[in-house]
């Protein structure tokens, strides 16, 4: 299979980058350390491709309405230059995606979808909004997109050549702004997957690459780091945020990952409403997140035990680079779910202990 | 890509040196590389019996596991404590202070020479 190449594919590969296949996209795992990559973000910067996510575009004065139909959530009522964190539900009340929908004008929202759910995202937001009166355009291949995380993101931002970076210091958690560079509009959002500060830039592909060099030239004093995909995944598991595959699937209800608040019941007509009105079972497993002692992580799909028998799988787990302790979400039967209870994961044959501890497993506001 | 040509080496991407009648056994820099930053070894200890083409322990990295077989069989002379202590050296000196264990050997398994470990990552 032919993988997709992001518009910034040069650049990784003059920085000898390794690669992975992501979804179909062959994306940048890590430059030279994924440790060092991922510190850079929690202590520094990191600047990160995700070129490889899906935008989606509505259009049109039915736009507001079609995304209230199509989402769990209340898309109607964020103001513009809102954020907003969403699930796509099946008419089964489980999950096909996680979103970030972004509201860019009065009657136009730009939803950001994972790359692996780009087709059943759009095809569902297509088929959902068809009547109401609005345009859905599903702009993935043309639109590239730089994260720039960190402690230094908007010093960075500010010290970059061409770029406007005025409103961006005052520019709220979950907000976002149309900036310029070099004169053509960049999307920022002030939003990420990494538990640190941050913005996302949307740009379309042809002046991404002279972005992400500006970025990189005023990120050297600020010592911003080139970020691949595998720190990505330990950053946003410190900090507690799911992965779709992982800790979110079609097999999986929102309350069973925690996510019931994302799901505003009090909307008479959204895809997914009976299906989750008709709840789970008592028995469905619920997401937690573990915590161990030593250096031996559970990884996905390692079953989780106690009492002498399989109570759930590990759906992501690792050594966190932070804590320096084994951390994992699981899915469990809910009798061993609350906070403190001891359970083993099967580490390769070898029982280590965990308990249920809350999430996130790092969070910014408890270091001083 | 560093492959020492005084080495051997197996297609599990291990090296050895001999030393008489022992083994010296470590990963080779491509297999660190692969694996990414390793944060856990786990290692036979001095005196296990060990055959050739067994799995003796693993590398763990931030993103995966990786097996390590034995290339040789013999007993485990010594684990090595200081990549154990920072398995961080496996990264940054896979072929120095990264070696994993070291075996008195009876026989060794299949291995190759520098040149056709390089041909074989190549393809």
């Amino acid at each position: 299979m032919t993988l997709t190449q992001s518009p910034l594919d040069a650049i990784h590969r003059e920085r000898g980058a390794s690669f992975t296949d992501f979804a179909g996209w062959d994306m940048p795992v890590r430059y030279t350390s994924d440790l060092a990559e991922h510190h850079a973000v929690r202590t520094s910067a990191g600047i990160f491709d995700l070129s490889h996510m899906a935008e989606i575009y509505l259009t049109g004065p039915g736009a507001a309405a079609a995304l209230d139909y199509a989402l769990a959530g209340t898309l109607s009522s964020i103001p513009l230059g809102r954020a907003k964190y969403s699930l796509i539900l099946s008419e089964a009340g489980t999950v096909v995606d996680d979103v970030i929908v972004y509201r860019l004008g009065e009657e136009k929202f730009l939803v950001v979808a994972n790359a692996g759910n780009r087709f059943p995202a759009a095809a569902a937001i297509r088929d959902r909004a068809e009547s109401f009166v609005c345009v859905v355009e599903d702009r993935s291949e043309e639109v590239a997109l730089i994260a720039v995380q960190g402690p230094n993101a908007l010093a960075i931002l500010e010290a970059t050549q061409g770029f406007s970076a005025e409103g961006l210091a005052e520019l709220g958690y979950y907000r976002c702004l149309p900036r310029e560079f070099n004169g053509e509009s960049v999307l920022v959002g002030r939003t990420g997957y990494t538990g640190e500060d941050g913005f996302e830039l949307y740009i379309d592909n042809a002046h991404a690459a002279d972005l992400w060099r500006a970025l990189e030239a005023a990120g050297a004093e600020f010592d911003l780091l080139a970020c691949g995909l595998a720190c990505r995944d330990t950053l946003r598991l410190e900090a507690g945020m799911p992965l779709y595959g992982h800790e979110l699937s079609l097999d999986l209800k929102p309350v069973q990952v925690g996510m019931e608040k994302v799901v505003d019941m009090s909307k008479d007509n959204f895809v997914g409403r009976d299906g989750v009105m008709a709840g789970v079972s008592a028995n469905a497993p619920r997401l937690v997140g573990l915590q161990s002692e030593g250096k031996r992580a559970g990884r996905a799909d390692y079953p989780v035990h106690a009492n002498g028998r399989t109570i759930g799988v590990v759906t992501s787990g690792a050594l966190s680079p932070t804590l320096g302790f084994p951390i994992a979400f699981a899915l469990i039967e809910p009798d061993f779910a609350e906070l403190g209870t001891t359970v083993t994961v099967d580490v390769r044959g070898t029982e280590i202990p965990a308990v249920v501890v809350p999430l996130p497993f790092y969070s910014r506001k408890a270091r001083s | 890509m560093s492959i020492p040509a005084n080495l051997q080496y197996t297609s599990e991407h291990e090296w050895i040196r001999v030393e008489g009648s022992v083994a010296v056994v470590g990963i080779t820099q491509y297999a660190a590389d692969a694996l990414g930053d390793i944060v856990y070894v786990d290692l036979p200890k001095a005196g296990t019996t060990i055959s050739a083409g067994s799995i003796v322990g693993e590398a763990e990295s931030t993103k995966s596991v990786g097996e390590l077989f034995a290339p040789v069989s013999g007993d485990i002379v010594e684990a090595n404590q200081a990549v154990i202590d920072s398995p961080e050296l496996v990264n940054s000196d896979p072929y120095g202070a990264g070696w994993l264990f070291s075996v008195n050997f009876s026989s060794i398994g299949d291995v190759m020479s520098a040149d056709d470990y390089e041909a074989m990552i190549a393809e």
